[in-house]
């Protein structure tokens, strides 16, 4: 059950409430990748390919019944998420069902994103074709590099070209189609990343992200790079690469909205961006369904039981699988807000920083001239009441943050 | 025939004739503490049941290094041919940095065993120690152990110990302290060729002080041999050199544990506690007199501990420097050769600079104050003391290089030492390489035996406390052993190197060297802490310098990227956990100017590695 003040926190206002679906399988593991999914298809009852999608669905409605008795309002779906994982792994039979059911419990608001994740080998036309129909109108694929040697390394399974077709294929069914891409991969030279976004900007997809790889620790790839297997990746490469991006994505026509994303928008509607993804930013509301996945209302958090396994068996004996929760305190809250504000193209709004108690709040203010004068936040915004990092700011993203939250 | 006293003769009232005061004078590892237990076996004084090894070695810290820091005495009963004696067995510091303590232990007794490893020969230090014992008219009685070891090679150690000494390699004794084979022999000999001490038993009294520990309970123990005359409890005491009195609370023997008795007398070793608080009231060396029958002259030899090696110690968190203050003032109460002063760094903050006898007297005290008293500290390089003649004429004191005066300078004198090195003959090249690569002067070369050598070396004290002992090891593939005396000064060409960080002098980094070795002071400084301090959001320029002119520069390249983005779900919590483990890191910065530098920084950069090159 949730604390008592989260239903006046939630309901009434404007906060969003959105779901996420995830799902633990893939069908090898990347040796950059330390998310919680696995290449086993059956890790016991309520945990294969086959079961999972009943298992999610029975969150779904646990989801559902907590919600109401905890006096939450029942809200309509701002957008859902399918993350994993390869959430294309299952059947697209069974992402419908878990969506049709989400549907049922909760209602979908008009014009709601529904995205999934996707790997281009794990989709077939026919796939696309149905999670049309189910409802999706966004896939997300994880394309990584255009550069065989890279994918090599990154140990990607999928043969480049196989990104183009799926592309076709999403199109032809009318969905939105996001690229994700990593630079800055051992052995990537930059010719090789501006191979990589010439051939997404060949796709012309919807939306992009772009991430520097990060060496995540007990990975295959950073063992491998301690035994020297792979030279370490370097910041500098990275900051170059992430300039070059900008500069290739902006001069096509996408716009930055957040440090990592960029949305197809010539004409700076606003249009394309990920409305799940804003939705983390900007600090809404969301229901995380699966194993190991995170939660949020109103400030407070939770999260599932990691190994499938231990999730699906909570959710079949009729326990919550939620296993751990946490309330930040304020000063965890300001730093959450800022770390998250300052990531935007619509920025972080100074009242935020002025909200707190003296002197901290003239602390940080002095702080965002230091910042503009730094050259790492607009000045112009700034006069607005907004803290939005320039491209350098993006760059040293976590510094603002840190100035900003006083350390 | 049970060698073993049936009625031993009682403290206070022994006859100086049957009473033998000796020393073991070993090397580290020749097995003086097993050789010490194997006695305190023999002669009854400890069950073997109660035996726990080491039993002399009472701090954690000694039992694990395997060096005696403190001295101590036992009383052991001994018979020969049916006539009971008293062997005290007084437990000296092996190690240069405590010559001075070691000085008085061999004063306190006639005879001291030198105890050398069969299968290893005499090394420099057991070499400096005998040479001490020898001025101090001690009869030797030279012992091989280890005999059972299979490497043990007594017929030449034999021979080189009967070269150094002159005696017959017949007469030298061959022990193993493991197996006890020839201890009690050892013992028997100790009877018959120690002289008993000679003394005045009506004289005033006159006891000399060899040690004092600070006990929690019974505040400070005092040991002490007895020369003239007798010592009771409840008598007035003075202390010749200070002239503190005392009234004499109790008197005893270690036997092993305290025994008190009725008062100690001539040639009696034992102990005494007054009341005193801290060692530095009961001072090594001094003399122990009544108040009612002083002696008119004190026993000689008695000097204050000087301490020739400084070093700053600093608290890694500020907040610890009233209990670093703390623990120092409790640890002089145990260590009258510890000196302190307070001192603040711009880079370090507020800390001590502390005086040590030398090297491993720093490591120990450093060692206690992290292990007994939990800080965890910062300590600068290590340097000796300087005078510096400016060119007014004044004189400086240096004993920190933030105090060596800036301007024109006259001269600067350095502390000199006479090092002291047994090695195979092979390494001999490799020896004077080194050494004179650290401006040492050859003063002279004696064969041991064919195949080992003695080198002698006049080298800056400076280099000694520096990494000389370090590259002396690991060019010698770790056989060279060495032992170093202070031995006058020398006028050098030294400077004084500083580093600067964005033009502003990181005062903990800056040292003395001499002209020749700054510019490579300087380039090992700055591209270590080109390494070791992360970027900043601006260029960080790092300079070494000599006064204004600039001899190493590196750059601190602004950093560009500090950010991690990826896709995280909505696991907020582990993203905001990253920041706040930033945050904590943070805590473990200091600021040098605007440059932030992580403590680790300050300590890799200041710990001497000796990559050996
Ligand atoms: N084989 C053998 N080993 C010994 C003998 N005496 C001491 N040792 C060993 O040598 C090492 C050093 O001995 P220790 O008494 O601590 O030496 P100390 O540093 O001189 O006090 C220990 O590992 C002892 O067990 C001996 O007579 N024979
Ligand atoms: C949930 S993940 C994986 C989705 C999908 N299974 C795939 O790999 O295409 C979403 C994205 O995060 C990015 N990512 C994953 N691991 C990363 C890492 N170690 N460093 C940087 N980006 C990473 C990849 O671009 C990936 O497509
Ligand atoms: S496909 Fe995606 S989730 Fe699966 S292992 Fe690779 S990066 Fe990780
Ligand atoms: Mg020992």
């Amino acid at each position: 059950m949730l604390p008592e003040f989260v239903a006046p926190a939630v309901n009434g206002t404007d906060r969003t409430f959105s779901l996420y679906v995830h799902v633990p399988f893939c069908v090898s593991r990347c040796g950059y990748c330390d998310f919680n999914t696995y290449i086993s298809p059956d890790l016991g009852p309520g945990a294969s390919h086959e079961s999972y999608a009943d298992t999610a669905i029975k969150e779904l409605e646990f989801a559902a019944e907590a919600l109401e008795q905890s006096g939450v309002d029942p809200k309509p779906l701002h957008s859902v998420f399918y993350g994993g994982g390869t959430p294309t792994l299952l059947a697209a039979h069974d992402l419908n069902r878990i969506l049709q059911r989400a549907r049922e419990l909760f209602g979908i608001a008009p014009g709601a994103e529904i995205t999934t994740e996707a790997n281009p080998d794990s989709l077939s036309f026919e796939a696309v074709g149905l999670l049309a129909e189910g409802g999706f109108n966004r896939i997300s694929m994880g394309m990584q590099s255009s550069v065989s040697h890279v994918l090599q390394v990154l140990e990607r399974t999928h043969n480049p070209d196989n990104v183009s077709a799926a592309a076709q294929w999403i199109r032809d069914a009318s969905l939105d189609l996001s690229l994700d891409l990593i630079f800055g991969t051992p052995g990537e030279s930059v010719a090789d990343w501006h191979r990589s976004l010439d051939a997404v900007l060949e796709v012309r997809p919807d939306h992009v992200s772009a991430y520097g790889l990060i060496v995540e620790a007990g990975t295959k790839l950073a063992a491998q790079i301690r035994r020297g297997v792979y030279p370490n990746t370097d910041p500098d490469d990275q900051a170059d690469k992430y300039l070059a991006t900008e500069e290739r994505l902006a001069a096509a026509g996408y716009r930055w909205y957040e440090i990592s994303n960029w949305a197809y928008d010539p004409h700076h509607q606003g249009i394309h961006r990920s409305q799940h993804n804003l939705a983390y930013w900007r600090d809404q509301d969301w229901w995380g369904i699966g194993p190991g996945a995170h939660s949020h209302m109103a400030g407070v958090r939770w999260w599932n039981a990691k190994h499938p396994a231990a999730y699906a068996s909570r959710v079949l004996d009729n326990i919550s699988p939620a296993i751990g929760r946490e309330v930040p305190d304020d000063e965890a809250r300001l730093l959450e807000k800022i770390m998250l504000g300052v990531r935007l193209s619509e920025g972080l709004e100074v009242s935020v920083l002025r909200s707190q108690p003296e002197p901290d709040a003239q602390i940080a203010l002095a702080e965002t001239r230091r910042l503009a004068d730094q050259g790492l936040i607009e000045p112009a915004a700034l006069e607005d009441g907004r803290i939005v990092p320039t491209l350098k700011g993006r760059l040293l993203d976590d510094a603002i943050t840190r100035q900003l939250a006083g350390f | 025939m049970s060698p073993v006293a049936s009625n031993p003769p009682q403290p206070g009232s022994t006859d100086p004739s049957v009473i033998r005061n000796f020393c073991i004078v070993a090397h580290i590892d020749h097995g003086k503490s097993t050789l010490a237990d194997r006695m305190l076996q023999n002669t009854n004084v400890v069950a073997s049941r109660d035996m726990q090894n080491q039993f002399l070695d009472s701090m954690d810290i000694e039992r694990e290094r395997g060096i005696t820091i403190k001295s101590q005495a036992v009383r052991m009963p001994w018979q020969v041919d049916g006539q009971d004696y008293i062997l005290n067995m007084i437990d000296t510091p092996g190690h240069v940095d405590f010559a001075y303590e070691v000085s008085r232990s061999l004063a306190a007794c006639e005879g001291a065993i030198l105890l050398v490893d069969a299968a290893q020969g005499i090394e420099a230090q057991t070499l400096a120690n005998l040479y001490m014992a020898m001025e101090h008219d001690l009869e030797i009685i030279p012992v091989l152990n280890k005999i059972d070891l299979p490497a043990a090679d007594p017929e030449r150690y034999a021979l080189e110990i009967s070269n150094l000494i002159g005696v017959d390699p017949d007469d030298v004794l061959k022990v193993s302290g493991k197996t006890g084979e020839g201890v009690e022999a050892l013992l028997d000999r100790v009877v018959s060729v120690v002289p008993a001490p000679s003394g005045t038993v009506d004289a005033p009294a006159r006891a000399m002080i060899f040690d004092s520990i600070y006990d929690t309970y019974r505040g400070v123990i005092t040991y002490v041999r007895m020369v003239d005359g007798k010592l009771s409890p409840r008598e007035g005491i003075r202390m010749m050199a200070t002239g503190a009195e005392y009234e004499l609370q109790e008197t005893g023997v270690y036997s092993p544990d305290a025994i008190p008795g009725k008062g100690l007398g001539v040639g009696e070793v034992g102990y005494l506690i007054t009341g005193v608080k801290d060692v530095s009231e009961s001072k090594v060396g001094d003399t122990v007199t009544t108040k009612n029958h002083p002696a008119e002259e004190a026993i000689g030899g008695y000097s204050e501990p000087q301490p020739m090696v400084f070093s700053g110690l600093y608290p890694i968190d500020g907040s610890d420097y009233p209990a670093l203050r703390e623990a120092l003032e409790k640890l002089q109460l145990n260590d009258a050769a510890l000196s302190y002063e307070p001192e603040t760094s711009v880079a370090l903050g507020f800390g001590f600079r502390v005086g040590f006898l030398g090297l491993l007297h720093l490591e120990i005290v450093r060692e206690r104050l992290e292990r007994e008293y939990n800080l965890d500290l910062i300590s600068t390089a290590p340097n000796v003391i300087y005078n510096v003649t400016t060119e007014d004429g004044t004189v400086v004191r240096v004993t920190n290089p933030s105090e060596f005066p800036e301007g024109k300078i006259m001269e600067v004198e350095e502390p000199m030492a006479m090092a002291t090195i047994i090695v195979p003959s092979e390494f001999i090249g490799a020896v004077m390489e080194l050494s004179q690569s650290k401006r040492g002067q050859l003063d002279g070369m004696d064969y041991l035996s064919e195949e080992r050598v003695e080198i002698r070396y006049w080298i800056p004290l400076a280099e000694i406390v520096f990494d000389y002992f370090d590259l002396l090891k690991s060019r010698t593939k770790g056989y060279a052993s060495l032992n170093w005396q202070r031995d006058g000064s020398q006028v050098a060409d030294l400077v004084k190197v500083d580093i600067l960080l964005q033009g502003d002098t990181v005062d903990a980094f800056s040292a003395i060297t001499h002209r020749d070795h700054a510019y490579s002071y300087g380039v090992k400084m700055t591209s270590k802490l080109k390494e070791l301090i992360p970027r900043q959001q601006f260029e960080v320029p790092i300079q070494a310098a000599i006064g204004s002119r600039i001899i190493a520069r590196e750059n601190i390249r602004a950093i560009r990227k500090d950010v991690l983005s990826k896709c995280y779900g909505g696991d907020i919590s582990r993203k905001r956990k990253l920041l706040e483990k930033q945050k904590e890191g943070k805590k473990r910065m200091k600021m040098v100017g605007t440059v932030e530098v992580p403590q680790e920084a300050f300590i890799a950069a200041l710990s001497t590695d000796t990559d050996s090159k």
